[in-house]
């Protein structure tokens, strides 16, 4: 253990500091609300997002973080090819917020080719695929039209924001199951840092589909009621939908915006589903991160967790914070507003994190009753308005791939 | 204008039905020799445990054994490098098993094939294979994934300054999905990535850059796999021949490397 704790200071004194970079412009859509303002009132008010699952073609007994509205927003017609629920979901949110605008205008300033795209998916558009596979012609082949259909691969979703906004820079998508959307931040961070961009579009949408439905359900991780992170009687996760994105400048752009500090990426190095029982991988992404920003732990305000309220997670997440947080540090789930967003995580919870620093207020954990005695003092049912200046959030994900994103305050 | 990147190429590994590895490809692209296929063959991915490497999809095994060929012959220990999974589709297979299962009888989903469907199962079995803790990163760029990935490594490597493993790989189309990805044959490559190394056997000298459009997803994959957009570079690897290629990574964007040896 010490030598393994020697190993990771000694990697984190040679890795690279990054100077923090602006976020000039972010937004998200999810269950909870669509848009910033929304997403703020539901948390103020402790108002999930979570229903019973009313998915036709997936009648799972469940509760389901949906947002409302997919169905009658078709995308334009020129984008007809398009068409899957994981991407009007993108549209959706790239017209809130203002963000399409934002957007458009870091891509006149820079140009084209100096703006980097980097999305986050887990299925990406696989319930249009599942679509096809129900509706199949009399020769076992995909309908003609789905075959024109520009949807599905996985970096349908990067390929089709592309050519939504225009970007010609470098673009990728990330699928790294639920860290897909907090690691887009790294990419991006170093793509700006070696001077391949002057700015950076990142962000992730996932959407509910049969596979992660009875996927999760045949793991025996789904809930049959509302999701309860850190609960000690918690059953297991609400599946979520949602898409956010964030524009990444350099930090001397808008000095009195949020600063994405720090960023730290690992492996568990131990299974496939089950995170490692010590936690050694998510420590070692959370002080990667915490050391590239020139933090303490001590300097945390608060800490938005991965905190899926499946048993094994909670259990490990929970320990792990209450062996590295001092008790002034605020730590939460806000997955009993949203549910788990899988690939889209990352981008909702640090979005809701960087609410957290510019609203004074560190949400708490919604659902949860009698927290699991794994909990520290740091870990919170209730909403605290309290100072942040310094944040961090967890996201983990399937093949134990961990990361681990630190915000900060922009001057006053 | 994007500075310059230079990265030298340390190992190299290979796994297709014709090229169970490193030299027979060498010798085929290189050479001209004649590479038999053996359409039943199987990575042998001996880093992966029996039991493993028993249950593991194909789409696993072609990647890490061309991933443990390159550290091998970069003489890196696995569990050392930061990587990159690049893979324009992920576990075809499992994807066709899952949607099939779904339409016929969603609650017989088998949970193992679904952890196994993420698309960063191959880069999961390799961090666990290996003991690998470092960042472990699993991407997608359509047609241009070698690419993407290939410029997604070198960026790290450089700002890092330590090597990275880059592993591109997609098995073949199975199912009604043969109409929508013209994938047609199993490919890994991996090539262990280091800045300033002495060792290195090749370098590639790299100007990343806007060019007019190409096609952005599948429909246009020349290779019958969209890994297999490395050939290029790997027939000037084994020929030793310096010179320029372009590789897409991205409809519009691309790298212009010169190799160098």
């Amino acid at each position: 253990m010490l030598y393994f704790r020697a190993v990771i200071d000694l990697l984190a004194r040679l890795s690279a500091e990054f100077a923090p970079l602006a976020v000039t412009a972010h937004t998200v859509t999810c269950a909870a609300g669509r848009g910033r303002a929304a997403l703020a009132r539901a948390l103020a008010e402790r108002k999930s997002g979570l229903r019973e699952n009313d998915l036709v073609e997936y009648p799972l007994p469940c509760w389901i973080g949906r947002v409302g509205g997919i169905e009658d927003s078709p995308l334009p017609s020129a984008w007809a090819a398009w068409e899957s629920r994981n991407h009007r979901l993108a549209w959706m949110a790239l017209n809130t917020d203002g963000f399409h605008d934002r957007a458009t205008a870091a891509i006149e300033r820079y140009g084209a080719s100096r703006v980097a795209l980097i999305l986050g998916t887990s299925t990406s558009s696989i319930g249009e695929t599942e679509y096809a596979y129900r509706t199949l012609d009399a020769d076992g082949r995909f309908m003609v039209a789905q075959r024109e259909r520009r949807v599905h691969e996985t970096h349908a979703l990067g390929a089709f924001v592309q050519q939504a906004l225009g970007v010609h820079g470098p673009c990728l998508t990330i699928a790294t199951a639920c860290s897909s959307s907090a690691k887009v931040f790294a990419s991006a961070q170093r793509l700006l840092h070696a001077g391949f961009a002057d700015a950076a579009i990142v962000g992730g949408v996932d959407t509910l589909c049969g596979s992660v439905l009875y996927g999760f359900n045949a793991l025996e991780l789904v809930s049959p009621e509302p999701c309860r992170p850190f609960d000690a009687d918690r059953h297991g996760l609400s599946l979520g939908e949602a898409a956010g994105f964030a524009l990444l400048e350099n930090g001397q752009v808008d000095k009195s915006a949020p600063r994405l500090v720090g960023c730290g990426e690992s492996a568990d190095a131990y299974h496939m589903s089950a995170p490692h029982p010590q936690g050694l991988g998510a420590e070692r992404a959370l002080r990667e991160a915490l050391t590239r920003a020139g933090l303490r732990a001590q300097d945390v305000d608060y800490i938005n967790l991965h905190g899926t309220a499946s048993r094994q997670n909670d259990e490990v997440e929970a320990a792990l914070i209450a062996r590295l947080f001092p008790v002034t540090t605020t730590a939460s789930s806000t997955k009993g507003w949203t549910g788990h967003t899988l690939g889209a995580a990352g981008i909702v919870e640090a979005c809701i994190t960087m609410l957290a620093i510019e609203r004074g207020f560190a949400p708490g954990t919604l659902n949860a009753r009698v927290l699991d005695p794994a909990c520290g003092p740091q870990i919170r049912i209730v909403n605290t308005s309290r100072s942040v200046r310094v944040a961090l959030s967890n996201s983990f994900g399937f093949g134990g791939n961990n990361c681990c994103l630190a915000f900060a305050a922009g001057d006053a | 204008m994007s500075p310059a990147l230079t990265i030298g190429i340390e190992g190299i590994g290979v796994w297709s039905p014709e090229f169970p590895d490193w030299p027979v490809a060498r010798a085929a692209l290189g050479e001209g020799a004649k590479a038999a296929v053996d359409p039943a063959a199987r990575p042998p991915a001996a880093i992966l445990p029996a039991g493993e490497r028993r249950r593991a999809p194909e789409s696993v095994l072609i990647a890490v054994e061309a991933a443990q060929q390159a550290c091998a012959m970069a003489r890196r220990d696995p569990g050392d490098l930061a990587h990159v999974f690049a893979s324009a589709c992920g576990d075809i297979a499992i994807n066709d098993y899952l949607c099939a299962t779904l339409a016929r009888a969603p609650n017989e989903v088998s949970p193992t094939k679904f952890h196994n469907s993420v698309h960063n199962a191959p880069a999961g079995y390799w961090t666990i294979a290996s003991g690998c803790m470092r960042a472990s990163t699993a991407v997608s760029a359509g047609v241009a994934c070698f690419g993407a990935g290939l410029f997604e490594a070198t960026v790290r490597a450089r700002v890092e300054s330590e090597p990275v493993l880059l592993v591109a790989s997609d098995v073949a189309a199975c199912g009604p999905l043969r109409d929508v990805i013209p994938s047609r044959r199993a490919f890994a490559v991996a090539l262990v990535l280091a800045p300033q190394s002495p060792r290195a056997l090749a370098r590639l000298h790299m100007q990343a850059g806007e060019v007019a459009s190409a096609p952005p997803l599948l429909h246009a994959s020349a290779n019958g796999n969209p890994a297999a957009a490395c050939l290029p570079l790997l027939a000037a690897l084994a020929r030793r021949e310096p010179g320029r290629l372009q590789m897409a990574a991205g409809p519009a964007f691309s790298l212009d490397m010169e190799i160098s040896f």
